[in-house]
């Protein structure tokens, strides 16, 4: 099925099933254990031997001479992979760096060896006895000493590295307001639950990797690129994933060594990534050195805007888009973004949730919050009066499918109470807390992607779904089972949902906040075949008849989906592909976030009091899970602002703060209460489901609430993330 | 992790006999030392657990004062009574420690031991004369934003993480050990922790073999108890500075210091400051600081600490 011209009612609009809060679907067998996860499953490869990976000792330089006497002779030993026993290999298009290193070693912990015994104490501990010899090269691992040496990155999911409007010099010139500030985001980590995780089994040529990957069908590919066999003999399947945040979309060390070990001892091999690994051996949020320069009038209406971003990554890596929503999100004729990538040679930069917008708008809105103080505005007015309905670097020629920034502000503005806020910094006294509140827009680019989907009915009428779409916590698995009730006019409990199996039609997967939209509309596409064929049974019109109660119903006939579909059952498959609607219209999600916090006036320990958001997101398809997705990524936003950093030492180039000790997210007691309104929208030219990704929204934006609080809360300014109470005290020992 | 052998111990002499043994180990909780054996910082062959030889009971002295079993889990202890109304200092820095599921585990003796959170000391492949002595120091031209100002060497800039020794430090409590020989003595807390100097792998004044059997408290203070830890989020994280103190109601208090000092900081130039107020207990107590450049906002911060206690007294 193609969406190539907006759509019209359709039934999804009855909105049974669709748009009510549900319970997760999958959550019983989560709470009981009883849901599988990729390092657990004794149940499809019994007897797995346990491998455990041995990471680079240096950043850069090369591997002189391995010895594996002593590992081998440890006890319960049963093979040691390594390049130099491994086989030619090749390496995916998604993969900066090699996940199997050596001779040549790339970054710090790169996989060197993975040694394989009959438990994960004897494989952990025969590790230690692998000696190898490097010869360490210098390497680049400070981004503000290499930052002049950017260059413009490779377009990518961002778009390409610059844009260019109007005359952004002379708009700046000449504007009776001016901000120009630096602003600074560090290396993050994904910090998932489950770490990288693979059991690898092989039967002749062919290899089943039970693995915890957020995108099935590109991750087969990746595979079959790296192991250089065909992907036909390659079965990928996650039907769990204890959480990604984009550290899962392409295949990692994990996998690829499970199945070298795996085909080296001739056993199901399988292989987590330690946590205190992942840091350095995995991916990670690149950090960045942001410029923004706004040109306002004096009723702060912006008539010049420049974002310029400079990151670093390996040879071959892509740069950290933050000046994407700056492209989108405020009105102004004169513009100007760049992005300019270095080369480092710290572990590979990727995608973390949000990847560009979650990092921008930490600049971006503060900028913002800047230029409301400078001209006089109140913050949440300021950004009304730039609001702009098309894409002003295309004109209004390329109208938003639909933008509810101006609603979201006021709505959210009016809940979270933001009249009682005085914009005089360093006002209000709680106890020992200044307390003060902050606001930005939220901002996140709707993506979508192909996505396909079987449905079929058995004969006791029940509804089953299958597609390699995945469930990475987010509710894949009730949305699509919602999709399919309203689809097919049966009760969500009539439905069996089946993901993550590379067996299954390949669908969008969880990356980007595209999964929930596009595989919803691979299953709405699939359900209208089945629909059809259903119909043709009975004998009915395929588009007058009814589908409710377990029927398919033409006035007052009706015969049971059950009998229709017989003791063989009736399927149909078909996938949803998109047009040019995305490119006709500019398509985004939009919200608006609030943030109380104090801050003790002596210690500068910053508590968030009081978080609120408004958000407007197309179609919300389960109110429940998309607040739990919503307040997760608000509180990543707390995260991102207050505390997460992976620290670089610039001499041995590698991420020292490397486990879940060193590296903080927020805990319960750094939230508090969160508020989110969702509101009403439809977006017809997003899909049939007239829903937009909502996943990712909740992060952008938020942290810079935090951050425009804390100025509230006490007049200082922190422009370098995350503001720890180091530097508020410096900032306040200036001030 | 290394293979090894394990035992449960008839009596607290055998223990320490045992253990005197090359490569003997006790275990406590487990808490910290099977982190560090998972990573092979520590890589003992054989294991003693004392966990059930009668040390988990809280009893008054005859001098009015309160011995603590060694085996005494953090939980119980900060939930005690007695703990709670004549030691609350004592119960404020338990709580602020760790996580319940830790304190549930960790215990009074294997609390006192825990060894230092520097991130280059858990890296086996980093340089750190507290692992591998002679091996130099990562952290002190690194990332050393956690570590001690205080007590430190060239050598060495570990601070001590313990939050409970620090309430113990200001209590004046003693150790009372029994030798691998079955001789008691009590060790002055002061005396317990050592600087790193020259040797930061030795790092209290326990002989090999030589078993914490309890902690034994003198008799109560009076005065206000407080336990402020300040923190890069509201729980489950190290100190960056934190202060036990107890202020007395003629004026004079006493102060100890977690997350600054290479072992719990306590002086008796900032307890003779306490009248002068906030700023000059501070200034007595980072006399001699050797901060690095990224972790000398604890001097300010320390300061600040205590300028919060002493407002919050006053209300
Ligand atoms: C994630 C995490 C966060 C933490 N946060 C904090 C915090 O915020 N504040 C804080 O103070 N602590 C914190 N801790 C540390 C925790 O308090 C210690 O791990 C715990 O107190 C150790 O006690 P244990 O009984 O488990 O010791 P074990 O791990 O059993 O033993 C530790 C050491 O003491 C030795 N030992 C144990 N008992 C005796 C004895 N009776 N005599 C002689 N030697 C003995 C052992 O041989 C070993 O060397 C944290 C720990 C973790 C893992
Ligand atoms: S400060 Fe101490 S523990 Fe840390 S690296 Fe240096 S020697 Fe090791």
């Amino acid at each position: 099925m193609k969406f190539d011209t907006p759509a019209t009612t359709n039934p999804i609009d009855r909105g049974r099933v669709i748009g009510i809060p549900h319970d997760r679907i999958d959550g019983p067998a989560k709470v009981t254990g009883t849901a599988p996860y990729a390092y657990e499953r004794h149940d499809a490869a019994p007897n797995a031997a346990y491998g455990w990976i041995v990471g680079s000792a240096i950043a850069k330089g090369r591997i002189g001479a391995i010895d594996l006497r002593a590992a081998e002779a440890a006890p319960g030993v049963l093979g040691i992979v390594t390049h130099q026993n491994a086989g030619p290999l090749g390496k995916g298009n998604f993969n900066t760096a090699h996940l199997l290193g050596g001779p040549q070693i790339e970054h710090y912990e790169q996989a060197v060896a993975l040694v394989i015994a009959d438990t994960l104490e004897n494989a952990r501990d025969a590790a230690r006895l692998v000696r190898i010899d490097y010869a360490p090269e210098q390497g680049r691992f400070d981004l503000a000493a290499e930052r002049d040496k950017g260059v413009p990155p490779p377009p990518g999911f961002g778009g390409p590295a610059d844009t260019k409007t109007g005359d952004f010099e002379a708009g700046f010139a000449k504007a009776a307001v001016k901000i120009d500030q630096s602003y600074t985001t560090p290396d993050q980590s994904h910090a998932m639950m489950e770490p990288h995780a693979t059991t690898a089994a092989w039967n002749g040529d062919k290899l089943t990797l039970w693995t915890s990957n957020q995108m099935i069908a590109w991750s087969v590919g990746e595979m079959a690129k790296t192991l250089k066999i065909p992907p036909e003999n390659i079965r990928l399947v996650s039907p769990y994933i204890g959480g990604g945040f984009g550290a899962k979309l392409w295949v990692r060390a994990d996998a690829l060594l499970a199945a070298l070990g795996s085909r080296m001892i001739g056993r199901p091999v399988k292989v987590a990534i330690a946590r205190p690994q992942i840091p350095n051996n995995t991916v990670h949020r690149p950090a960045t050195i942001q410029r923004i320069r706004i040109g306002a009038d004096k009723q702060g209406v912006i008539d010049a805007i420049a974002h310029e971003v400079w990151s670093g990554d390996l040879p071959g890596g892509g740069a950290e888009t933050a000046a994407q929503q700056t492209r989108l999100l405020y009105r102004g004729p004169n513009r100007l973004t760049t992005h300019r990538l270095s080369t480092l040679d710290l572990p590979e930069g990727n995608a973390m949730r949000a990847p560009g917008e979650a990092v921008g708008l930490l600049a971006l809105e503060v900028a913002m919050d800047e230029l409301a103080e400078a001209c006089g505005v109140d913050p949440v007015e300021l950004r009304i009066r730039n609001d702009v309905q098309y894409d002003p670097e295309a004109g209004p020629q390329r109208p938003f499918s639909s933008r509810k920034l101006i609603e979201c502000l006021r709505e959210g503005a009016e809940r979270f109470g933001w009249n009682r806020r005085n914009p005089k910094p360093g006002q209000v006294r709680d106890g020992r807390w200044l307390v003060g509140m902050g606001v930005a827009s939220a901002f996140r680019n709707n993506l979508v992607g192909k996505s396909g989907a079987r449905i079929g009915v058995d004969a006791e009428g029940h509804v089953i779904v299958e597609t390699d779409m995945t469930d990475i916590g987010t509710g894949s698995y009730t949305i699509i089972a919602q999709t399919a009730a309203e689809m097919m006019g049966v009760p969500l409990e009539a439905v069996t949902v089946r993901l993550g199996d590379s067996r299954f039609p390949v669908s969008a997967g969880s990356g980007g906040q595209w999964g929930a939209n596009s595989s919803t509309a691979g299953v709405y596409a699939a359900a209208m075949a089945l629909r059809a064929k259903l119909a043709e049974k009975a004998g009915f019109p395929a588009d007058k008849a009814l589908f409710e109660d377990g029927l398919i119903r033409l006035g007052n006939q009706s015969q049971p989906l059950a009998t229709l579909a017989g003791r063989e059952g009736l399927w149909a498959e078909d996938s949803m592909e998109f047009g040019d609607l995305d490119k006709r219209y500019a398509q985004a999600t939009f919200g608006a976030h609030f943030c109380e916090v104090g801050v003790d006036i002596d210690t500068a320990e910053v508590r968030v009091r009081r978080m609120g958001g408004a958000f407007a997101a197309g179609r919300i398809l389960n109110p429940k899970s998309a607040r739990s997705q919503v307040i997760g990524a608000m509180t990543m936003g707390v995260g991102a602002a207050l505390m997460e950093e992976l620290s670089v030492d610039t001499r041995f180039g590698f991420f020292v703060n490397h486990d879940m000790a060193e590296y903080l997210v927020p805990v319960h007691a750094d939230i508090p209460q969160q508020d989110v309104l969702f509101i009403d929208e439809l977006d017809d030219k997003s899909s049939p489901m007239k829903a937009k990704g909502v996943g990712e929204l909740g992060i952008c934006g938020a942290g810079a609430a935090v951050a425009n609080a804390i100025y509230n809360a006490t007049g200082v300014r922190l422009r370098d993330y995350p503001l720890t109470i180091d530097k508020i005290l410096a900032a306040q020992r200036v001030a | 992790m290394r293979p090894f052998t394990y035992s449960r111990a008839a009596s607290v002499e055998e223990a320490a006999k045992t253990a005197a043994t090359q490569g003997a180990r006790f275990i406590a909780g487990g808490t910290n030392l099977l982190d560090l054996m998972k990573l092979q910082i520590e890589t003992p062959t054989h294991l003693i657990d004392v966990n059930h030889l009668g040390l988990d009971r809280i009893e008054p002295t005859a001098e009015g004062g309160l011995k603590i079993g060694a085996m005494v889990r953090n939980t119980d202890l900060a939930a005690d009574k007695t703990v709670r109304r004549d030691y609350a200092v004592l119960s404020r820095a338990l709580l602020a420690g760790a996580s319940g599921q830790l304190r549930n585990k960790a215990t009074t003796g294997g609390n006192l031991l825990q060894r230092t959170r520097c991130p280059y000391f858990y890296d086996t492949r980093m340089p750190c004369n507290k692992r591998q002595p002679g091996s130099g120091c990562g952290a002190i031209k690194g990332m050393s934003r956690s570590l001690a100002i205080l007590g430190t060497s060239d050598a060495c800039i570990a601070q001590h993480p313990s939050d409970m020794a620090v309430a113990l430090r200001l209590l004046d409590a003693q150790v009372d050990a029994v030798g691998a020989d079955g001789g008691r003595r009590s060790i002055p807390i002061a005396d317990f922790h050592l600087l790193p100097g020259e040797t930061p792998h030795i790092e209290n004044a326990l002989k090999p073999g030589e078993l914490i059997t309890s902690v034994t408290l003198p008799k109560p203070l009076g005065g206000t108890h407080v336990y402020r830890k300040v923190r890069d989020r509201a729980s489950y994280a190290f100190a960056l500075v934190s202060v036990a103190a107890v202020f007395g109601k003629d004026g004079r208090s006493r102060f100890a210091f977690g997350g600054i000092g290479a072992k719990p900081w306590r002086t008796d130039a900032a307890d003779a400051a306490a009248p002068s107020g906030a700023a000059a207990v501070a200034e007595a107590a980072l006399s001699g600081a050797r901060p690095t450049a990224q972790n000398a906002f604890k001097q300010q911060l320390t300061a600040r600490t205590l300028a919060s206690l002493y407002r919050q007294k006053g209300a």
